[in-house]
């Protein structure tokens, strides 16, 4: 039972998420299917409620459902109140749930003021009365009696006889009526005299054995009430049924009740009807156990994070035979390492795929964040959402929501503008907020784009200079000075509204994204809109790194990340505005020391090599000692003392048993600037 | 023993009928939507289908209809889930050819009583 309720209290936070969707729907698409499957969604909770414990979240469904109900009859029109009111009356549905079956709370929470205003509000909308409402799904009904009947005690004065004469339909053997089971059940009431008439019996030629014929004659003489022999009858509501109560000594049972005495024969009981015309299927069907409907199966995501970490284990594992076979060298070996090698890789694929979520499970949440906003902010906006299909690891997934709703509000605050001045500008009237996911290689590409004012560079540039983010001198091209909003407090709203200004800047979106090992880039035209792109992994489990070596440690660096690899010595080197920077095919890249920045003591090497990364949007160089290659990394997270170092993103362990320590690639350039600023500022 | 097929696009209900039936000594077999139902009642040949009305893909006024066309579907009691509220739907599910009903919510002892009230 446990295991149901469960099951239900998860059917119904989907079907709550499932209901917001389908309301905003509705006010693009009123459409009878959308109808439909709101007034399924209500059915549900209001049907099922009551049996998992949640019956007052059943009786406010209850109401909610009326609503829809009077809209699939036509009999109301889906207008901007009742979708306000399906929205509210869809957030109470969460409070009951939320109430995890207490049921004093719940009904605490039913009778509150909240609930009776919502109710009030659906009643006049639906043009109920107060009443009439309440007559709610949570009453016992009397379809439940049936077994109850042979309980029912008489209303006193011994036992009584109803002489019953019951003629079913003539389709109700094909449909499952058993006229002999009925027979049997009134017996258990008390004693019965049982007789069929078979005067309605067609000629042989013209029999079919599946149509019911027989009207069935019984006297019975029971303690039980009148309501307890109709009860035995109750599913056929549709067939011939008399009962009369009868004097106690009438005699001759089926004298009267019988037309022609002759025809009818005392039946031997219990009477072969149903037994001859409705063949019964072969009990103890086949394949019982296995028949679980349906081809997916709902798993705790814990268990998924159990399968990953074995295979980062096995990832391991089977670096270090390759190690093993790599020293004995041994054919044989080789052919089964390779083998094996390919199976983890398809294991690893198959097992991250079934971490994958489509990123329409976080988008779909923004539909209500930006109407609910626009109304707040008094803007009309439109939300497009493309690619919602678009897989991404569910861990990502949890993690990018905050920050996404962190851009939807900069957007819809800062850069869509109110409708007198887009006219102004020569724009529609209403803004349009696109949101988009798309796979490019190894990544995710979500974008955030609107079509609002756009970024203003000069009053960026002010405030950097004002923030001593930026020399007073400096001319930087707009992409960086568009880059500089996401620097740690940075804000050019010029007075904080309540919507976007809560004391987290675009840095703390930065920082969110790098930490899954992602990038921020924004490109924006003036009067035009804005669009950030988020370059997402697709996966933060395991990555494909490039093995670096510093000194004796070995180092890696995320691929995804990896541009090219140059050799120093070949690159022109030179110094640009205080930036060491190479020359690479005419194009000038700046490069740190890799081992300068971690604070590891400088190598002597001679012959060093170059990793190119790209890293928020601008190409930079690490030099290193050398490259030994490239394998799959299985990223293990750092004890909490160590995250707390800027630029490693994590540790690994390599083929031969070592652990190595995992570059974060954009924090570390961040970290490298800030250093080389700091410098340059106590030698100026 | 029986076999019973519960068709319901909640797993919920599905999982009250199958703990409810099961311990009864029933075996249970399942279904999300009157299509599917369809399947498992070729497939499994029960002899007491539970089958919701509400639902995705085929509704069970679908099903219960086309249940009633084949052999395996033929004769056997079909009950349906109903809501007090929707009297209409019974009448249309005992039109399709539905043999009775039970009105949710339910509870065990509501379930067992129908069941062995068709099955005897």
């Amino acid at each position: 039972m446990e295991q149901a309720t469960a099951a239900f209290v998860q059917e119904a936070h989907e079907i709550l998420s499932e209901l917001e969707d389908l309301v905003l729907g509705l006010e693009d698409d009123p459409g009878p299917a959308a109808i439909d499957a709101i007034f399924r969604s209500l059915h549900t909770l209001k049907g099922s409620g009551a049996m998992f414990g949640y019956s007052s979240l059943a009786r406010f469904a209850h109401h909610f459902e009326n609503a829809y109900e009077k809209v699939r009859a036509g009999e109301l029109t889906v207008g901007r109140d009742l979708v306000n009111l399906s929205l509210e009356a869809r957030d109470l549905l969460g409070g009951f749930l939320a109430l995890e079956g207490d049921v004093e709370a719940s009904e605490a929470l039913l009778h509150s003021e909240q609930t009776q205003r919502i109710v009030a509000r659906i009643q006049a909308v639906t043009g109920e009365g107060g009443a009439a409402g309440e007559r709610t799904a949570a009453r016992p009904d009397a379809a439940g009696r049936p077994d109850a009947a042979g309980a029912m005690p008489a209303r006193g004065g011994g036992p009584r006889r109803y002489r019953i004469r019951f003629r079913p339909l003539r389709d109700a053997l094909r449909n499952g009526m058993r006229p002999d089971l009925l027979m049997r059940e009134l017996e258990d009431l008390g004693t019965v005299a049982l007789a069929v008439d078979a005067g309605a019996l067609p000629p042989l030629d013209a029999l079919d054995p599946a149509d019911a014929h027989l009207t069935w004659l019984a006297e019975l003489e029971t303690e039980a009430g009148r309501e307890a022999v109709e009860d035995v009858f109750i599913f056929a509501d549709d067939a011939e049924l008399e009962i009369e109560e009868i004097a106690a000594d009438t005699a001759a049972p089926f004298d009267q009740a019988l037309p022609d005495a002759g025809a009818a024969a005392p039946a031997p009981r219990p009477a072969g009807e149903a037994g001859a015309t409705a063949p019964r299927p072969a009990e103890g069907g086949r394949g019982t156990g296995a028949a679980r409907p349906g081809e997916s199966l709902r798993i705790a995501a814990s268990r998924l994070d159990e399968m990953m970490d074995s295979l980062g284990e096995l990832v391991i594992a089977q670096a270090r035979l390759g190690a093993v076979a790599e020293r004995i060298s041994d054919p044989i070996l080789e052919t089964v390492v390779e083998e094996i090698g390919a199976l983890v890789l398809g294991l690893r694929d198959a097992t991250l795929s079934i971490r994958m979520l489509p990123v329409e499970t976080v988008f779909g949440k923004f539909r209500r964040v930006v109407r609910d906003l626009s109304a707040e902010l008094g803007k009309e906006v439109r939300l497009v959402i493309e690619g919602g299909e678009t897989e991404i690891d569910k861990n990502v997934i949890d993690r990018i929501g905050d920050p996404l709703v962190h851009m939807i509000r900069n957007s819809l605050d800062h850069g869509i503008e109110a409708a007198d001045d887009r006219t102004a500008a020569g724009k529609p009237a209403a803004g349009t907020l696109r949101l988009s996911a798309r796979q490019e290689g190894g990544e995710i590409l979500v974008t955030i784009e609107d079509d609002g004012r756009g970024l203003d560079a000069a009053a960026i540039r002010a405030k950097a200079v004002e923030r001593g983010l930026l020399p007073e001198e400096a001319e930087p091209d707009e992409r960086t000075l568009h880059h500089l909003i996401f620097e740690p407090g940075f804000s050019t709203a010029r007075e904080l509204s309540a919507v976007s200004g809560r004391g987290v800047g675009m840095d703390a979106v930065r920082s969110a994204i790098d930490q899954l090992g992602g990038a921020v880039e924004v490109a924006s035209r003036a009067g035009k809109g804005t669009r950030v792109t988020l370059r997402l992994p697709v996966t933060l489990a395991i990555v494909d790194g490039l093995r670096v070596r510093l000194g004796g440690q070995v180092y890696v660096i995320p691929l995804s990340a990896v541009e090219e690899c140059v050799e120093m010595d070949r690159a022109e080197t030179g110094r640009r505005s205080g930036r060491t920077v190479l020359r690479i095919r005419d194009e000038l890249v700046p490069y740190v020391e890799l081992d300068g920045v971690l604070g590891l003591a400088a190598s002597g090497e001679v012959s060093r090599r170059v990793v190119i990364v790209r890293a928020s949007g601008a190409r930079v160089g690490l030099v290193v000692d050398d490259i030994l290659g490239q394998s799959q990394t299985v990223i293990k997270s750092l004890s909490p003392y160590h995250r707390a170092i800027p630029g490693l993103g994590g540790a690994t362990i390599l083929g031969d048993g070592r652990v190595a320590l995992i570059i974060d690639v954009a924090t570390l350039i961040r970290q490298a600037e800030s250093v080389r600023a700091l410098l340059e500022r106590e030698a100026a | 023993m029986s076999t019973i097929l519960t068709v319901d696009d909640s797993e919920a209900v599905r999982d009250l009928v199958r703990f409810t039936l099961e311990a009864e000594g029933y075996s249970v077999v399942e279904a999300e939507n009157g299509q599917e139902a369809l399947d498992r009642l070729r497939a499994d040949r029960p002899a007491l289908v539970i089958t919701d009305l509400n639902m995705p893909v085929m509704n069970g006024i679908d099903f219960i209809r086309s249940a009633r066309g084949e052999a395996a579907g033929s004769g056997i009691p079909i009950v349906m889930l109903t809501t007090e509220t929707a009297p209409e739907m019974k009448a249309q599910g005992k039109e399709a050819g539905a043999t009775g009903w039970i009105n949710k919510p339910f509870d065990a002892d509501k379930l067992i009583a129908v069941t062995r009230k068709l099955l005897g």
